[in-house]
């Protein structure tokens, strides 16, 4: 992390040539991996394996990314960061893709100058107690500590909050999830308060899951998703696209096991999608006309990745909720691939 | 007879080089123009790198609301006022800790430093321990280390709450020692409480001239007077007289344990307590360090000729050591005052929020705008750091020998 935040500002001070401004994609062909900055660890989003393997929810779009562009899932240079310094190392060309969960507002898509290229997960804030405290809702915290995340949108919603309801806290700032967790266990906060989805990740993970909750109350939109440099149109297009067609993917009921048997699918927009008829829809994004058909057989559409990283089989648990497909009753929903 | 004139000489381009009158002037232009060559193309490379990012380099975030909140503030504050005063809570807090921090330091690297040089074995052997045990182990691991102590052994709030609560409070039920702080009861001044303060400076002043006149009556008469004990009486017996006399006007509010948290009183977060007392030990080590080398420094004839004048030893190393030593051991004192303050920017790692934690953190990660914010860091740290120098520098004038 010291050397990231060397390394971009460094960049910033100008004693790096001149950072690329456009032709990421040619830059990431000619380099042969794509730079993914990700988070130092959440569970279920990013992490690593006990065999080493980066793998997790915002991991694998990249991984998707990288298919699309390569045709292979592990052409993928992932970069750690901290919440505070991800939007400097991406300003910097430290990374050309920053997938960490990320909320999308109206601040860094203008004031930041980046682009969010689409929402990969529809969260909110959440607080995280002690069944022992005794509070079922979080109108009951006036007057706790709560550990936050420095550096992240949670901290603003957690002072507009306790503000709308005429409450009082005191804040307890950690650099991390895991010094949030670790001051939490001590007690030394009461709640403990992020995006509803960590919270879930990082409650399964404890020793006794049962002895703590995540109040039911969501205080704040936040939606996650990719994001790249405002001025290569291009490349943002590449992965607002790549999130589409794992989005469409999963409508489609396309995914890695059965995706060769639609060569012969009279679905005209399947055929587009995984370059399979003759059309070569790709080529107007500058990439390989099997592309999309590449990503979804290595990674999988939406739904498996969910399911991988998220869903029952990863332990986490977490619904799917809004965060299915619109024709299941979520409101994930991709512009058509035409 | 000749003219007896020399050639009025002429002066050459290649003179600049070749005279020695000239060689030196013309070293220092040329590596001034390629120095602002230099500054010049730095400047203009990050403002056009900006530029190509699309960033402007723009300061009127300081005026914008902040949003966030800060838990210990010195000054008021609330998540509407502005980024500016965020950073200036920050810098209140960034200073509190080096103050307390400086003196701390300098109170027990004294004792360590003179103790180390103590003819008793076990003594010094054991400082020597304290200041290698300090000053070769990162402040960064101290400073998490005493935090992560102060958090998991000491009980939560709620350990106090019950008919019979695992934890109690201390001191006649007047402080509370909990895992988040440490809760004092605060004083509340009532009417009459001015004449209180005032007789206490009074005192103080009262204080000052008694010791002059002591002074002068020892150098002139040789007659010297119980000084410590008459100063300690003027301190504090009118001082009580008049707090009684009023009625007692001053009051303690205690601190109690309502909802989560403990309420009144005058809490002193864990962050600022690791904070402090980790640096505070860690630059106490160097300091004690400097004060030895500074004895060490003063020759053994002048000890030995202020015992053969019939001084006790304590004296001796108050009276005759020390004064001297202090010209060997101040100016590296700055460094390690300057050397405090400095890591003081580790606050983060234990939650303080120092000027690093509002503007280099939050202000940063909010805006966006870390150009700025490290800029207007490093101005801050610059100004303490030259402001804190030439304090000490001036005392060091006033403590070298005059007339050299």
């Amino acid at each position: 992390m010291k050397k990231s935040l060397f390394l971009s500002v460094a960049a910033i001070l100008g004693l790096t040539a001149g950072v690329a401004a456009a032709g990421t994609l040619d830059d990431t062909i000619a380099r042969g991996h794509v730079k993914c900055g990700v988070s130092t660890g959440s569970p279920g989003f990013s992490g690593v394996d006990d065999s080493g393997k980066n793998v997790g929810f915002d991991v694998d779009y990249c991984r998707a990314l990288a298919s699309a562009i390569f045709n292979d899932p592990m052409a993928v240079k992932f970069t750690p960061l901290s919440s505070s310094v991800r939007f400097t190392a991406l300003a910097s060309g430290e990374v050309d893709i920053l997938a960490r969960n990320t909320t999308w507002t109206y601040s860094r898509d203008t004031d930041l100058k980046q682009t969010f290229l689409g929402v990969t997960y529809y969260d909110g804030q959440g607080f995280m107690v002690k069944t022992a405290l005794g509070a079922n809702s979080t109108l009951d915290l006036d007057g706790a500590t709560i550990c936050i995340q420095v550096g992240t949108t949670t901290e603003l919603n957690l002072a507009d909050y306790f503000k709308a309801n005429d409450m009082s806290y005191e804040p307890l700032p950690t650099a991390d999830n895991s010094e949030s967790k670790q001051q939490y266990m001590a007690d030394a906060c009461d709640a403990y308060t992020t995006d509803a989805s960590a919270l879930h990740g990082t409650r399964i993970n404890m020793e006794v899951p049962g002895d703590h909750m995540v109040l039911p109350e969501i205080v704040s939109k936040e939606p996650l998703g990719p994001l790249v440099r405002h001025g290569d149109d291009q490349w943002a297009d590449i992965g607002r696209w790549v999130l589409n067609a794992l989005v469409i993917a999963e409508e489609k009921g396309i995914t890695a096991a059965n995706i060769d048997s639609f060569a012969d699918t009279k679905d005209a927009e399947i055929h587009r999608l995984l370059g399979t008829g003759d059309d070569n829809m790709m080529a107007m994004m500058g990439m390989p006309k099997a592309g999309m058909y590449n990503a979804i057989k290595h990674v999988g559409n939406y739904g498996e990745i969910f399911e991988r990283n998220l869903g029952a089989s990863s332990g986490i648990n977490i619904e799917r909720g809004v965060n299915n497909s619109w024709t299941n009753g979520g409101i994930l929903y991709s512009p058509p691939f035409r | 007879m000749s003219s007896g004139k020399l050639p009025v000489e002429r002066f050459r381009l290649g003179m600049l080089l070749g005279d020695t009158r000239y060689r030196s002037t013309t070293v220092q232009v040329i590596a001034f123009i390629i120095f602002v060559a230099v500054v010049f193309w730095l400047v203009d490379n990050t403002v056009k790198n900006l530029a190509l990012l699309g960033k402007d380099v723009d300061f009127s975030f300081l005026w914008m609301r902040a949003g966030y909140d800060i838990n210990q503030r010195l000054i008021p504050y609330t998540n509407d006022s502005t980024h500016g005063r965020a950073a200036l809570v920050g810098i209140l807090n960034t200073l509190l800790v080096a103050f307390i921090g400086c003196i701390i330091a300098t109170i027990i690297g004294v004792f360590v430093g003179i103790l180390r040089l103590s003819k008793n074995w076990i003594v010094a052997k054991l400082m020597a321990v304290y200041i290698e045990g300090f000053r070769n182990i990162p402040v960064l691991l101290w400073i998490v280390m005493i935090f992560a102590l102060l958090t998991e052994f000491t009980p939560a709030p709620k350990a106090f709450r019950g008919a019979n609560p695992e934890a109690s409070m201390i001191w006649f039920e007047s402080t509370a020692i909990t895992n988040r702080g440490t809760y004092f009861p605060s004083p509340i001044w009532g009417d009459g409480s001015i004449y209180l303060i005032l007789t206490f400076l009074i005192s103080l002043i009262a204080i000052f001239f008694f010791r002059r006149y002591a002074k002068a009556l020892q150098e002139e008469t040789g007659k010297g007077l119980p000084k410590f004990w008459i100063s300690f009486g003027l301190l504090l017996i009118p001082s009580i007289l008049i707090y009684f006399f009023l009625g007692a006007p001053v009051t303690l509010e205690y601190p109690y344990l309502k909802g989560f948290n403990f309420k009144d009183g005058i809490y002193i977060r864990n962050s600022l307590i690791a904070l402090t007392l980790a640096l505070s030990l860690y630059t106490s080590a160097f300091i004690g360090e400097i004060v030895r080398s500074g004895i060490l420094a003063i020759s053994k004839g002048q000890t030995e000729a202020a015992s053969s004048l019939g001084l006790r030893p304590g004296r001796i190393m108050s009276l005759i050591i020390l004064p001297q030593a202090l010209r060997v051991i101040v100016p590296p004192m700055i460094s390690n005052y300057l050397n405090l303050t400095k890591n003081s920017s580790l606050a983060i790692a234990v939650g303080y929020m120092d000027v690093r934690g509002t503007l280099g953190g939050i202000t940063l990660n909010q805006t966006g705008r870390e150009l700025e914010a490290m800029l207007l860091l490093m101005g801050f740290y610059l100004c303490v750091s030259l402001l804190v120098s030439a304090i000490i520098n001036y005392f060091n004038r006033s403590f070298q020998i005059k007339g050299l």
